[in-house]
């Protein structure tokens, strides 16, 4: 699903990528849907903090979509909503006693947050709108590209408001020390101010993106 | 025509199948959660356990071991897992010998409570090491609190002496502001950081004036109480 793409000639492969592109970049939850803004928002002030929230979001993701997928004939509807919930739970638990288990230092930085993954509207939203109506292997396809597409989002501006906030990245000193920090880049207003030039810079390529695309012909997909 | 009719009748489920598969799930995902808790349990408690004897490290110079105690008005006794009250931890060198004491104090700060360690030698009646252990304080000012070398440079040997009658400190632990420090009870606040500094005054402040007043009669049982090998360290 990740050698080029766009020119294999086999339609079902081109299909998964497709699938997995979606929530990569044409419909990324961060930059196109903007769902999971308050962890995107609260905990991306530094690369490994944004990174360890992408990747347990992930996690929780996949393995939700998954187990969604799998149970998808057997839960009654009136019950779905509830039944999504506890299994998600169930997998932000096992996240939760995980991060505590790796470093109780990264425990502490993302703080309330991993807990609050269960409430996150991208899994819920792609539990309920992808999972609940696709095999599991598109379920798991589909979620591992919004995961990543998530964790890509935060990581970005993690690294951004960390460079500019603190002058580092993943903790290593990058400009010596006469570098004064953005101090405002940590602080949450930064969070909004780097997240704005993200979502300009990314409707930008994409409308430059785009605009190839009609004058090419227009290709099956523009990701 | 005045009369609803009712387009959409409530399909007729039985609830068995609902009641199914949630408590189905419910039980599942409980055993998966007690099974995580089980297996993650030992790594985190030795995650804890590295956590404060990192802390108890640093703010006792030359402390390899440590045992942690409760001090009330009844005297001192080990701490047992779990207990609450006053903890103080108390660290040995290699040889065994008292090379200080830590002690948990915290204060409202500028955004919230702030929670530190600090180490007390009682050959110097001083506080020889600060660590702040959670804060929420704003990042590059008052957070300079856990870093800047010069504001630290005050808990080298900040003096906590006990009043002669031993009831009380000798003198009480102030702030001052910046460039203000005359006297060595005096810790010199952080330009732009004030809030936070005084936080930090009043925290020491408070805990050694209600700590040490009870501790310092059972210092000798603290010495005689060295782990029996330097490598065991009880919580």
């Amino acid at each position: 699903m990740s050698a080029n793409p766009a020119k294999g000639p086999n339609a079902a492969q081109e299909r998964t990528w497709d699938v997995f592109a979606e929530g990569l970049w044409r419909d990324n939850p961060v930059l196109v849907m903007m769902l999971g803004l308050c962890p995107t928002l609260a905990v991306s002030n530094s690369a490994i903090n944004a990174l360890a929230m992408g990747l347990a979001t992930s996690f929780v993701l996949v393995a939700s979509g998954a187990i969604v997928s799998l149970l998808r004939s057997l839960i009654p509807k009136q019950v779905r909503i509830a039944t999504y919930i506890v299994i998600i739970a169930t997998f932000v638990t096992l996240v939760d006693y995980a991060i505590q288990a790796i470093s109780l230092d990264l425990y502490n930085a993302l703080g309330a947050f991993i807990q609050l993954i269960v409430v996150n509207c991208i899994i819920l939203g792609r539990a309920e709108a992808y999972a609940s109506r696709n095999p599991v292997g598109r379920a798991v396809v589909n979620a591992l590209g919004m995961g990543t597409g998530f964790t890509l989002a935060l990581l970005l501006l993690g690294s951004i408001r960390e460079i500019l906030g603190s002058g580092s990245l993943f903790g290593f000193n990058l400009f010596g020390p006469n570098f004064e920090p953005w101090v405002v880049m940590i602080l949450p207003p930064g969070g909004f101010i780097v997240l704005s030039l993200m979502l300009v810079v990314f409707n930008l390529v994409n409308k430059r993106l785009g605009a190839a695309v009609k004058q090419g012909g227009g290709h099956g997909h523009a990701a | 025509m005045s009369t609803y009719e009712i387009r959409h009748e409530p399909e007729k489920t039985s609830p068995w199948p609902l009641l199914l598969t949630l408590g189905g799930i419910a039980m599942v995902s409980g055993l998966l959660v007690v099974l995580a808790y089980q297996i993650t349990r030992p790594m985190i408690e030795a995650n804890q356990r590295a956590a404060v004897a990192r802390a108890i490290s640093q703010v006792i110079p030359g402390a390899v071991s440590h045992r942690a105690f409760i001090i009330d008005e009844s005297g001192l006794r080990p701490a047992e897992e779990g207990e609450r009250g006053d903890i103080i931890y108390a660290g040995y060198d290699e040889k065994g010998r008292l090379v200080g004491i830590a002690a948990r104090a915290s204060a409202q700060g500028y955004a919230d409570i702030i929670h530190m360690l600090y180490g007390y030698d009682p050959r110097c009646q001083c506080i020889r090491g600060l660590k702040v252990l959670k804060m929420a304080e704003t990042p590059g000012l008052g957070d300079r609190i856990k870093s800047d070398p010069a504001f630290l440079k005050n808990f080298q040997a900040l003096d906590a002496r006990l009043s002669a009658d031993g009831k009380d400190l000798e003198h009480r632990i102030v702030t001052v502001k910046h460039g203000k420090k005359r006297h060595p009870w005096e810790i010199d606040a952080i330009s732009g950081a004030t809030i936070s500094s005084r936080a930090v005054g009043r925290a020491l402040d408070a805990s050694a004036r209600r700590i040490l007043p009870l501790l310092m009669p059972h210092i000798g049982e603290l010495e005689r109480a060295a782990p029996r090998n330097s490598r065991e360290a009880k919580r």
